[in-house]
């Protein structure tokens, strides 16, 4: 019996150093909680959006409010259950006063319902793009910089029914919600113009070989969109293409991005030409983004080419979140009130444009339209074809009507 | 030096031991969610002690049955589901039943799931068990994945909630972890009692000499379904938990990561010992939350990984093993002080580590 | 019809594919019984390595030999420092090869990062071959084809017509005998383990030419090679090549005619192969 106790007592005395190890805090520091993908398949993004955001801290000195800023990190694997496990201990351990995430859109709703649970709380989103985080039943104290899936298709149907001349198209995702929501944006400007999307192919998350989907996309059509990701989108296309596959591709926001471009292997020359639309453009000549793309580049020597949505997002989210501290002197003692309203009332000036929130706190910013090219380097990027200024969750739509159209889903919407 | 050892304490007799040990665990689990934070009662004290339960079926297949089946998060996953579908979630899709109509129902058909994946493997041992098990497990998930008219897809459900009960929220951070509490109690009775029971002599049998046992006129196939069945019941108790404690259930909550998780906690804590699951359970959840802290955030499965092979290939019955050893060198170390010769390591039925064999099986 | 012929044809070479990621597993499982949960690893890390050698050297057929060789060493490691020590305690090892298999992928996710890797095969693979019913058919997968049947065939000659071949034969059959007669039993075993994981390496750079290679690959290769041989029986060569059949076709006409159901499909003609002989197609009771 004296063993055990004897025993029992080191255990003990490590727990009793983690239980109050983070309860020490000093009078003029913020804690800062990041929660993105650190583990699991998604663990590059998450590393590139952390990049992001530490890129941000560091431009405002680790300072905002005239408050030091304490950053902690806290790690999903893109599932729903991690990540809330990590925002807790973020909030409930760390005693977080901001907590800025998470990276994936299943992750968002469940950080949506979470944020309900601690009122006293500030959230601000990661890159989640689902659209139901902000639209449907959204929580008061969670705030979206970023815009959602429907959003970054804007101008992306209508391109390609008026200038391409596509009529008919198939779409090809995978089976979850985040391709529902892409499938969704992409067909409400498209079947608006007069297109049809005659068939619908979902490949359950997982499938490698998509050898006999291509074998079973239908002759009489003029293209196939496709949103599919990262190693998904590049068995897909090689596949395609060494099965003689003719037809002209229209790609989702992460189908063509740099992670699918860069990937090591032959160049996807095929590709050349794509249509494709997203929060961001590779080659967009404005002085800010340049100036962005420079400070990214220089910021860790294993950034990609250029900045992906994810060191983009974080980055967006963090300013917004310090320039909203700076307005109210990081004065969060009234329960967050006053830093809210400014967050909510504040014009972010991004290096992709000016953003706002709308009255559910989703952003409002500009979307660019873009093509696939080769550059002078020999690599692939994005081609700014349009910019689409100031671009809403619901399209230009009312909101009551918007919702009509349903949540994206295997069926809705539909137009064969 | 006699002197001496007259005015030592004598060493109590060993059922006292036990109560005693007992009695101070119990006190201190039931102090311990009134003294430390919230999130010290439900994130680490909650979390370890439903997984320690679904663990602990586990434990028990394979431990006293010799059959590791990795499908034990799947059969928590049908409970945890089944609680969506029955009780109510956000997308009020499904009964809506109260929860004292929706709890049966979902340790039922996770009972249920549970006696089907034995049938279909309880004419195997050892490592097809594993195999087999492992190839059920993900085509539970799959079809979970897959399907949106019952499972709702990859999305799975959310807002699933513990009821309002003599007025108590039992989501709130105290409630549930007692809730959690008197499952893993009643659990860890049922293992221990059945442990003890002529069933689970038998049981323990089949695993050492499953030949043996059949020419003595058991019926090995149903004394291992039942088994199944059993352990299905615990892992259903604590499937609803996780349920619980997430709020939300998805095709993730069944994937291979928490599937090896199981095992990973079981082995860790060791097999040999009801109590094993839970202490597993426990150094998981904190390595879990607390990796982050003191290590490079993205290794986390590395130094998970690292320890449980580390478990694996020096102390086969896990930390349980190795604190067996250790009070086994204590006491010698005692014994040779006071010349009082115990025997070793025989406290609480925890047996000294056995050098070699991780589950007592085929040699 | 040329759907039909399409899918055929897709199911024929992906079964190529898996014979050979689980061929190796089933002649390491017959000869020494011992369940090598980390070969999906030894497939993801002879791919990396494959690439690597090609990326340096800029032959694809260097990448294929590098893919081979780096998993046959590591699986001979495997074999002398972890399975030696326990033998015959067959869950004792399939509990190290997890441990090892959850390290692994952690390890190798930190060096190769979360990217996508695609070999360059030579351009005479890339693009499309010409064939009845179905106009072009990649020849890759061909390729793929092409070289499961005849690492069929020569595995069916080592095994019969070679010395070695007939010590592992003997060694299924009754290993304590095999080693009363005075064959160094530790060798044939390390061979043994030598070609099965050299396989699945080789396995590794042939999979990734056709489609690609992302952490995850491993756990989906050991679940295709766990299911091929429980359907075709453990043990047994061409048992592996009848169950990869199996469920390469059932994967590839359910992804055709029934995209939503057709990863499901594949388990529940295991569980119904169980149901009716447990020991598998080709296996011995």
């Amino acid at each position: 019996m004296r063993h055990k106790l004897l025993g029992g007592a080191l255990p003990l005395a490590v727990a009793a150093g983690l239980l109050f190890a983070g309860s020490a805090r000093a009078e003029d520091t913020l804690k800062i909680g990041v929660l993105a993908t650190f583990e699991g398949p998604f663990a590059i993004l998450g590393e590139d959006s952390l990049r992001g955001a530490n890129m941000a801290f560091k431009e405002h000195n680790m300072m905002a409010g005239g408050k030091k800023l304490e950053i902690i990190t806290g790690s999903s694997d893109a599932s729903p259950e991690s990540a809330i496990k990590a925002a807790r201990k973020l909030v409930e351990q760390d005693k977080v006063d901001i907590l800025i995430g998470p990276l994936s859109g299943d992750e968002g709703l469940a950080m949506r319902d979470y944020a309900k649970t601690q009122p006293q709380m500030t959230f601000i989103n990661g890159t989640s793009a689902a659209e139901p985080t902000t639209l449907v039943d959204p929580a008061p104290n969670f705030f979206r910089f970023t815009t959602d899936g429907v959003q970054w298709m804007a101008g992306l149907g209508t391109y390609a029914y008026e200038t391409k001349g596509y009529k008919k198209v198939v779409t090809i995702g995978e089976d979850y919600s985040y391709p529902y929501t892409q499938v969704k944006g992409f067909m409400i400007e498209f079947c608006k113009a007069g297109g049809h999307v005659v068939d619908k192919f979902w490949t359950p998350l997982g499938t490698k070989d998509y050898s006999s989907i291509v074998a079973s996309i239908p002759e009489d059509i003029d293209a196939i969109y496709v949103a599919l990701g990262g190693a998904d989108a590049i068995n897909f296309l090689t596949q395609y293409e060494q099965a003689g596959g003719t037809k002209p591709l229209i790609g989702g926001s992460i189908t063509v991005d740099q992670s699918v471009l860069s990937a090591k292997g032959k160049r996807r020359d095929y590709l050349l030409g794509t249509p494709s639309a997203g929060p961001l453009a590779d080659n967009w000549d404005n002085p800010k983004w340049k100036a962005f793309v420079a400070a990214y580049k220089q910021s860790d020597a294993k950034a990609f080419n250029s900045p992906t949505l994810f060191s983009h997002g974080y980055y967006i989210e963090a300013t917004a979140m310090m320039q909203a501290l700076d307005a109210v002197n990081g004065d969060l003692s009234d329960g967050h009130k006053k830093f809210r309203d400014a967050l909510a009332t504040q014009t972010v000036d991004t290096p992709t444009g000016p953003v706002h929130l709308d009255h559910n706190r989703n952003a409002i910013g500009d979307e660019f339209l873009t093509e696939i090219a080769a550059g002078e380097d020999g690599n692939l990027y994005n081609k700014v074809i349009k910019v689409i200024p100031q671009v809403n969750q619901t399209l230009g739509v009312s909101e009551e009507e918007y919702i009509k159209t349903g949540q994206p889903s295997r069926e809705a919407p539909a137009c064969p | 030096m006699s002197a001496i050892a007259d005015t030592l304490p004598r060493p109590l007799p060993l059922w006292l031991r036990a109560v005693l040990s007992h009695a101070i665990l119990a006190i201190l689990l039931v102090i311990y969610p009134l003294i430390v934070p919230d999130f010290w009662a439900f994130q680490i004290g909650g979390q370890s002690l439903f997984l320690g339960v679904i663990s602990l079926s586990l434990m028990f297949l394979g431990g006293y049955g010799g059959m590791v089946s990795l499908a034990q998060m799947t059969v928590a996953g049908v409970a945890g589901y089944l609680i969506a579908i029955v009780g109510g979630n956000s997308l009020n899709f499904g009964l809506m039943w109260p929860w004292w109509a929706a709890v049966p129902v979902a340790i039922a058909g996770g009972t249920m799931a549970a006696t089907l994946i034995g049938a279909i493997s309880a004419r195997t041992t050892g490592i097809y068990t594993i195999m087999i098990t492992i190839a059920i497990a993900m085509a539970f998930f799959y079809l979970a994945q897959q399907n949106y008219t019952l499972f709702n897809g990859h999305s799975g459900f959310a807002s699933i909630l513990p009821p309002q009960v003599f007025g108590i929220d039992w989501r709130a951070p105290i409630p549930f972890y007692f809730m959690s509490l008197a499952v893993a109690v009643l659990s860890y009775a049922i293992v221990l009692y059945l442990s003890r029971s002529t069933f689970g002599i038998a049981l323990q049998g089949i695993r050492d000499n499953a030949r043996r046992m059949r020419a003595l006129g058991f019926n090995v196939t149903a004394h291992r379904i039942a088994a199944y069945a059993i352990a299905g019941f615990i892992a259903s108790l604590g499937g609803i938990l996780l349920a619980w404690f997430n709020s939300r259930i998805s095709p993730g909550t069944v994937d291979t990561g928490p599937i090896f998780e199981v095992l990973i906690i079981a082995v860790l804590g060791g097999m040999r010992h009801p109590v094993g699951p839970f202490l597993g359970a426990v150094i998981f959840v904190l390595l879990g939350t607390f990796a982050i802290d003191f290590i490079d955030r993205e290794r986390f499965n590395t130094l998970i990984g690292a320890c449980f092979l580390a478990i694996v290939l020096f102390s086969p019955d896990g930390v349980l093993g190795l604190w067996g050893r250790f009070m086994a060198l204590i006491d010698r170390a005692g014994a040779a002080n006071n010349m009082l010769q115990r025997p070793i390591g025989d406290e609480d039925g925890i047996q000294p580590a056995a050098i070699g064999r991780l589950i007592p099986g085929r040699k | 019809m040329k759907l039909f012929v399409l899918t055929f044809l897709n199911g024929l070479t992906l079964a190529g594919l898996y014979f050979l990621v689980a061929s190796g597993f089933t002649l390491v499982f017959g000869l020494m019984r011992n369940v090598n949960l980390a070969h999906g690893s030894l497939y993801l890390l002879g791919a990396y390595i494959g690439f690597e050698v090609g990326d340096y050297t800029g032959s694809w057929f260097l990448a294929v030999v590098g893919g081979f060789l780096s998993a046959a060493v590591f699986g001979v490691l495997l074999q002398i420092l972890v399975f030696r020590r326990m033998e015959g305690q067959e869950l004792r090892q399939t509990m190290v090869t997890i441990g090892i298999s959850i390290v692994a992928a952690d390890l190798m996710l930190a060096i190769w990062t979360g990217q996508t890797y695609q070999f360059e095969p030579p351009d005479w693979l890339y693009g499309g071959t010409p064939l009845p019913f179905v106009k072009v058919y990649p020849t890759i997968r061909i390729m793929v084809l092409v070289v499961s049947v005849a690492v069929g065939v020569a595995l069916w000659l080592f095994l019969t017509r070679t010395r070695i071949g007939m010590m592992i034969r003997a060694g299924v059959d009754d290993r304590g005998m095999l080693s009363a007669s005075g064959v160094n039993v530790q060798r044939v075993f390390a061979t043994t383990f030598a070609v099965g994981a050299g396989l699945a390496g080789f396995a590794g750079v042939v999979g990734g030419s056709a489609l690609s290679i992302a952490p995850g690959e491993d756990t989906r290769y050991l679940l295709a090679s766990l299911i091929v041989v429980i359907v075709g029986g453990m043990g047994s060569v061409p048992g592996a090549a009848i169950g990869a059949l199996v469920i390469g076709l059932a994967e590839q006409f359910g992804l055709a005619y029934s995209p939503t159901y057709s990863v499901v499909y594949t388990f529940v003609i295991m569980v119904a192969v169980l149901a009716i002989r447990p020991q598998g197609i080709m296996g011995r009771a």
